[in-house]
């Protein structure tokens, strides 16, 4: 009977978990209850991908009122493969969020702390799975709201203005994408995806949808950070809690993307968007200045979470190059980077925190001879990084590999240039961090500085271990996102 | 505002026809206009009221904020656990039709168990929002 239920309980689960967080009262409790929820939703995640990827796209009625006139949660290769990763993100950050959490926010916020958390993890998962235009403007709404309030969490006092400034863009994102959905309603009748689907490409050239498809793409682009819309991150990525930072990185961006592909892809059709529209050359053109420009302005910075946020900019551009690309291949590679760049940045700011958990600071002057005084948490830095330039047998080869592959096969060889070129970029500033950790001696008379707690390496090394062994196994995520990539663009 | 007589007078006059319209509200919704969200409003409003004219610390000795924090989790609570009740019951999420054996019965009962999470969870988040701005 509860296997019937799992897509409405993935998003219900959190959701009734977070008043309870409030009941609880203490931060500790609070912390054993939402890991305990956490782990059952990825359990759930992973049953539901099994059976969309066997049966086929499975649909829950909420409510039992049928579709489209009801809200419909439907699941297929994609939206079940990002659910995965938003479960697991959280299943794995949970260890390190007690001894990170009990240190950046006040005793008797704790628990309200994972209330909220729970909250914005409702939020994203809903987005995945629901199957409904409206729906996805409302829970895009949870998630944001929750996340201003995790974001000013921050310690310091910068963390306000970041959020503020984050709550101001972040809005304004929302309401373009609220107003691309009311053109929709308009003009077809319905907000259930699958019916906007076979609605929309019949309506053709009329500018009611042209004027959606606009509103739509400029808002989701806003919400996925894209250039030049990424004024919001590097800020709030740099001054959220630690933990708030290592979730969001690998989380919110990835929602984003799959609104894009969503939209993009499922409701307008990818011949109305990359052929009566110009909607690859422009895209293409964005990601690839978000590529050079994220990472240039990554290799100037002197703060390693302000480094790894301005690195997630110009990540995100990878994400829009395989999007932009439009074949399976290319998509294939978005989505394999949604899932490996998930792992790789989630260790990164996890390893972050840790540093600044023992030091207080992510300064790159502070990270001198850390090398030695936290060798597991800069090896896992170390790893990460290489990630994120590209190197083989990390998992960050298998996405640029068929981001490559997927531009040659276009003919677009500027592009795979261009990514190229990032991942040198991406070397200088990796180079930074290890030239700072390694080969800089330890200032002279500081205090000795401690390993980070074991709980806190256990999700580093969880979510480290991962990129490597995905870059190592490729079967499982591009087999995945392959299947999920054909379900986008209608090929058999 | 507490050394005014006319506004003291006044308000104590209102204060109880307010929330006693905020119940009649919240319990009409099903009928006709009205139900959870505004009844909260409404009764919040009244709360907001009493804490405006004789100080917040009046408000706070009858509603504690900790208190209003369990209550609204409570509400919250409500809303989900009729969610999972009609999913015992056999329907899915939220399909209260499945609470009893008649399906309209069912949806009365449902909707009037939602509704009254709903409303006490916003009475209380209102006067909680009031009490924090108000310090």
């Amino acid at each position: 009977m509860i296997a019937s239920h799992l897509p409405v309980l993935q998003v219900a689960l959190p959701l009734i978990a977070a008043p309870v967080c409030v009941l609880l009262r203490r931060g500790r409790w609070a912390w054993a209850f939402t890991t305990i929820v956490c782990w059952g939703m990825l359990a759930i995640a992973a049953l539901l991908l099994d059976q969309a990827m066997g049966a086929g796209p499975i649909s829950y009625r909420l409510g039992g009122w049928a579709p489209p006139i009801g809200i419909e949660y439907r699941l297929d290769g994609v939206n079940a493969f990002v659910l995965l990763i938003l479960a697991g993100t959280a299943a794995l950050m949970m260890p390190y969020a007690r001894q990170s959490v009990e240190q950046e926010i006040r005793p008797e916020r704790q628990h309200l702390f994972y209330c909220v958390f729970l909250l914005a993890l409702t939020g994203l998962l809903g987005i995945a799975a629901t199957g409904d235009a409206f729906n996805i403007y409302v829970f895009l709404e949870i998630s944001s709201l929750a996340s201003y309030v995790l974001i000013a969490l921050g310690r310091r006092r910068r963390a306000l203005t970041a959020s503020y400034q984050y709550l101001i863009i972040g809005t304004i994102g929302a309401s373009l994408i609220l107003i691309g959905i009311g053109f929709l309603y308009a003009k077809t009748g319905t907000l259930n995806i699958a019916d906007l689907a076979e609605r929309v490409p019949a309506l053709g050239e009329t500018p009611a949808i042209l004027a959606a498809f606009a509103f739509i793409t400029v808002g989701v682009l806003i919400k996925l950070a894209l250039f030049p819309f990424h004024l919001w991150l590097p800020n709030a990525y740099a001054y959220a809690p630690s933990f708030v930072s290592a979730f969001f990185a690998a989380t919110a961006t990835k929602v984003g993307a799959y609104m894009l592909l969503r939209f993009v892809f499922t409701v307008f059709g990818a011949p109305f968007a990359f052929g009566t529209l110009p909607l690859k050359e422009v895209l293409l053109s964005l990601s690839l200045i978000a590529v050079l420009a994220g990472s240039l302005a990554a290799l100037f910075q002197t703060d390693l979470k302000r480094l790894l946020a301005f690195s997630s900019v110009g990540q995100i551009g990878y994400l829009g190059v395989g999007i932009g690309l439009a074949s399976v291949t290319g998509v294939t590679g978005a989505l394999v980077h949604v899932f490996n760049h998930a792992l790789m940045k989630g260790g990164l700011f996890l390893a972050a925190g840790a540093i600044a958990y023992r030091l207080g600071a992510t300064d790159l002057s502070a990270l001198h001879g850390l090398g030695r005084r936290m060798p597991f948490t800069m090896a896992a830095v170390v790893i990460g990084g290489l990630g994120l330039v590209g190197v083989p047998i990390t998992s960050g080869f298998v996405s640029k590999w068929y981001l490559v592959q997927g531009a040659f096969e276009e003919g677009l060889w500027p592009v795979a240039l261009f990514v190229l070129v990032g991942s040198l970029i991406a070397l200088a500033y990796v180079g930074r961090v290890i030239e700072a950790a390694y080969f800089r001696a330890a200032p002279e008379g500081g205090e000795p500085v401690r390993e980070a707690p074991w709980a806190m390496q256990l999700s580093i090394w969880a979510m480290i271990a991962g990129s490597v062994y995905f870059g190592l196994h490729t079967d499982l995520t591009v087999g995945i996102a392959e299947r999920a990539a054909a379900v986008l663009l209608g090929a058999p | 505002m507490t050394d005014n007589l006319v506004l003291r007078v006044v308000a104590k006059l209102l204060i109880p026809p307010i929330l006693l319209f905020a119940l009649y509200v919240q319990m009409h919704g099903d009928y006709g206009p009205g139900g959870g969200f505004q009844a909260g409003v409404i009764f919040g409003a009244g709360l907001i009221l009493y804490g405006l004219v004789f100080g917040t610390h009046a408000v706070r000795s009858v509603a504690p904020p900790r208190l209003l924090a369990i209550i609204a989790s409570l509400g919250m609570l409500l809303y989900a656990g009729v969610g999972i009740a009609s999913m015992i019951a056999g329907g899915s999420f939220l399909e209260y039709g499945a609470l009893s054996l008649d399906a309209t019965h069912g949806n009365h009962v449902g909707i009037i168990i939602i509704e009254i999470g709903v409303g006490i969870a916003v009475a209380a988040v209102m006067t909680i929002i009031f009490c924090v701005l108000a310090e």
